[in-house]
């Protein structure tokens, strides 16, 4: 029996600074998973990774990743996933430092 | 060391300009990343979990200042001010943009360094002794023939498209500081019974999911020989080597179901076609690549500086009793400079202590660095009246660590924390165990253990061969540590014996000082070392402090 289809976001890297993006209801890539689709469908998801895949000039590599609806959006649901929205553990380095960047220019 | 001919210099530019056009062609959309990837790898650049990442070859672990210098420059301009030395005498860059590499492959091509053949199913960068040309223990300086065999495989047409990677060590020492058991293929410059200088040569080993130890495949090849005999050796594996599975396809999977005997045969009848093309030029060239290994002028000097320093300062007779090797001049010291400080992650320096590194190597060290595949820094050649400068100006650079060869000179690779293709991560472990282990002060007193640690079955992290070897896995979706027991990197080589069931991420701190008092009782003495106990004992004892639990229940 085929395994049940659990929700998907779209994920890849972004061809010239090479870091994490998600794609978005709008066929745009943003930076920040709580901002990308949240894909329930196991049809859609994969019309929408073909859509996504079809950016060649934009991303490398893009795929479905495992996520969960979280209170803010899209939340990982595999460690991979969770340092790839991080960044890695041995320095302040990644999308946590850019996150803040962008927090402390907001603010 | 090798300098750079015309020849050379013209070919690299060359090479870099080519992979300036084909990163234009990508962003431009003319080639998709289907056709880039492998002009990518080829020119060492990954994409790995957060960003890019730039393998930079350090053929054989030899640097001189000005390349050390170009290394901090890199990391400084086109990184976030560090880089990553490898198990593979490589350095990664974590963090380089795609717009931005053909300007660090032609800053390192003024040096005479590049990325060729550092990744992709080609002969990878040559690795050697990092001891090499300073050991007192070796039959000659293995170098020259790492730079033959570097000429002879970059960009060679018969191996820019194998089956999968190829990678090659070369050493001369008595002791096998080079791990050439675990190669795809290894010389071993080794002398006759008539007294002639010839190559031993060992095929077959390799690590990863199926770990094996390399076999003798010609116990002695004359000098002219060489060259011929390995090309012979990798077209066989070339054509026969299994193709249909990425996870055979190395040349350990080949001679293992080849057999050796019959691999040997076919390797010779190849050898017989291969070896009247060769003319004799590639002998001439090593003659001419000898030259530029010349000794450096040691000089005969007093060392009483050194000797009031080591009476009267506990840090540096500490620094010295670890961090030293003989050298095989008189008067002379090799200085193995730890990049292993308690609690950071191991084999990353940053540009200011790169700088520092290659400006002591000026001063002290006829300006010559290594980089071994333990992940630290040598500097071969230091008069011993020097050590105290020296010494004092690693201070400075906080580089000096004194723990060389103990249980926090721990290899790791990248893992989770970086590379694609892990599956847990290996640094924080690695920086949780040195830390415990210094808060304990226990580590001179365990004395010689290697802990080596990889975040996947690829072994980067050398696991099966550390006296104690940690694999992260991925088990339904945590992270999760498996040990092995009794691994050996030398010409003893041995894979580890697996320990029993792995240990979640917070446990496998906790389990390795569990494991490691527990040899402190089990030994006989301070002499006798983690790996002779666990020979004279067995797994069984060790276990029992690993699984302190399933003891207790099945008491």
């Amino acid at each position: 029996m085929p395994r049940a289809f659990t929700p998907k976001v779209i994920t890849a890297n972004a061809l010239i600074e090479g870091d994490v993006i998600y794609f978005t209801k709008d066929d745009t890539w943003t930076r920040d998973l709580a901002c990308a689709e949240y894909l329930t469908d196991e049809a859609h998801a994969q019309v929408r990774l073909l859509e996504a895949s079809q950016q060649v000039d934009l991303v490398v590599g893009a795929y479905l990743a495992d996520a969960a609806e979280g209170e803010n959006g899209p939340e990982p649901t595999h460690f991979r996933e969770e340092f790839r929205r991080t960044g890695p553990s041995n320095y302040f380095h990644g999308k946590q430092a850019e996150t803040q960047q962008q927090d402390g220019q907001a603010a | 060391m090798y300098h750079y001919n015309d020849f050379d210099k013209a070919f690299l530019a060359e090479r870099n300009r080519q992979f300036r056009a084909q990163v234009e062609r990508r962003i431009a959309g003319n080639l998709t990343e289907d056709e880039f990837k492998p002009l990518r790898l080829m020119n060492g650049l990954y994409l790995q979990l957060h960003a890019y990442m730039l393998r930079v070859a350090i053929p054989y672990g030899t640097l001189s200042s000005a390349q050390m210098d170009t290394l901090a420059l890199l990391a400084e301009k086109w990184d976030k001010g560090y880089g990553h030395f490898t198990t593979r005498q490589n350095i990664q860059y974590n963090w380089p943009k795609l717009t931005n590499v053909p300007d660090m492959l032609d800053a390192l091509g003024e040096v005479g360094m590049h990325a060729i053949q550092t990744s992709g199913n080609t002969i990878r960068n040559v690795t050697a002794d990092h001891f090499a040309g300073a050991a007192a223990d070796e039959l000659e300086d293995p170098r020259p023939v790492a730079e033959l065999i570097r000429q002879w495989s970059t960009d060679h047409p018969e191996f820019q498209f194998m089956g999968r990677k190829f990678k090659i060590a070369v050493s001369a020492g008595d002791q096998d500081r080079a791990v050439l058991k675990a190669h795809d293929l290894a010389v071993r410059i080794v002398q006759n019974g008539k007294g002639e200088i010839g190559y031993q040569i060992i095929v077959g080993g390799g690590l990863g999911r199926t770990p094996m130890i390399g076999k003798v495949l010609n116990d002695f090849l004359p000098r002219e020989d060489l060259l011929p005999y390995i090309e012979s050796t990798v077209s066989v594996w070339n054509q026969i080597g299994r193709r249909d599975n990425k996870y055979k396809a190395r040349i350990k999977i080949t001679v293992h179901e080849t057999g050796l005997e019959e691999f040997r045969a076919k390797v010779e009848e190849r050898y017989a076609t291969v070896r009247p093309t060769f003319s004799g030029v590639d002998q001439d060239l090593f003659e001419d690549i000898k030259a530029h290994f010349a000794p450096p002028a040691f000089r005969n000097a007093p060392t009483v500086e050194f000797d009031s320093a080591y009476d009267a300062n506990p840090l540096f007779r500490s620094w010295v009793d670890t961090n030293l090797t003989t050298h095989r001049a008189p008067g002379y010291a090799i200085v193995t400079v730890s990049i292993k400080k308690h609690g950071e992650t191991p084999g990353d320096a940053t540009a200011d202590q790169m700088r520092a590194l290659a400006e002591i190597a000026r001063q002290y060290g006829h300006d010559e660095l290594r980089i071994s595949h333990e992940q630290n820094v040598i500097l071969p050649h230091v008069h011993k009246s020097d050590l105290p400068a020296v010494y004092a100006a690693l201070r400075e650079a906080d580089l000096h660590t004194a723990n060389i060869g103990l249980v926090s000179d721990i290899i790791a690779c990248p893992g989770m924390d970086y590379c694609a293709l892990a599956t847990a991560r290996s640094i924080p472990v690695a920086q949780q165990i040195a830390t415990r282990f210094d808060e304990l002060k226990l580590e001179h007193d365990i004395g010689h253990l290697q802990i080596k640690i990889s975040g996947c079955i690829n072994a980067c992290g050398h696991h099966h061969v550390g006296h104690i070897g940690i694999l992260g896995l991925d088990r339904a979706g945590v992270e999760n540590y498996q040990i092995t027991l009794g691994g050996d990197a030398t010409w003893d080589a041995e894979i580890g014996q697996r320990a029993g069931p792995g240990f979640a991420y917070d446990e496998i701190v906790p389990a390795i000082e569990r494991l490691v008092k527990g040899y402190l009782e089990l030994r006989e003495g301070p002499e006798e070392t983690f790996l002779q106990a666990y020979r004279r004992l067995g797994l069984a004892p060790f276990k029992a402090h690993l699984y302190p639990e399933t003891q207790a229940n099945a008491a």
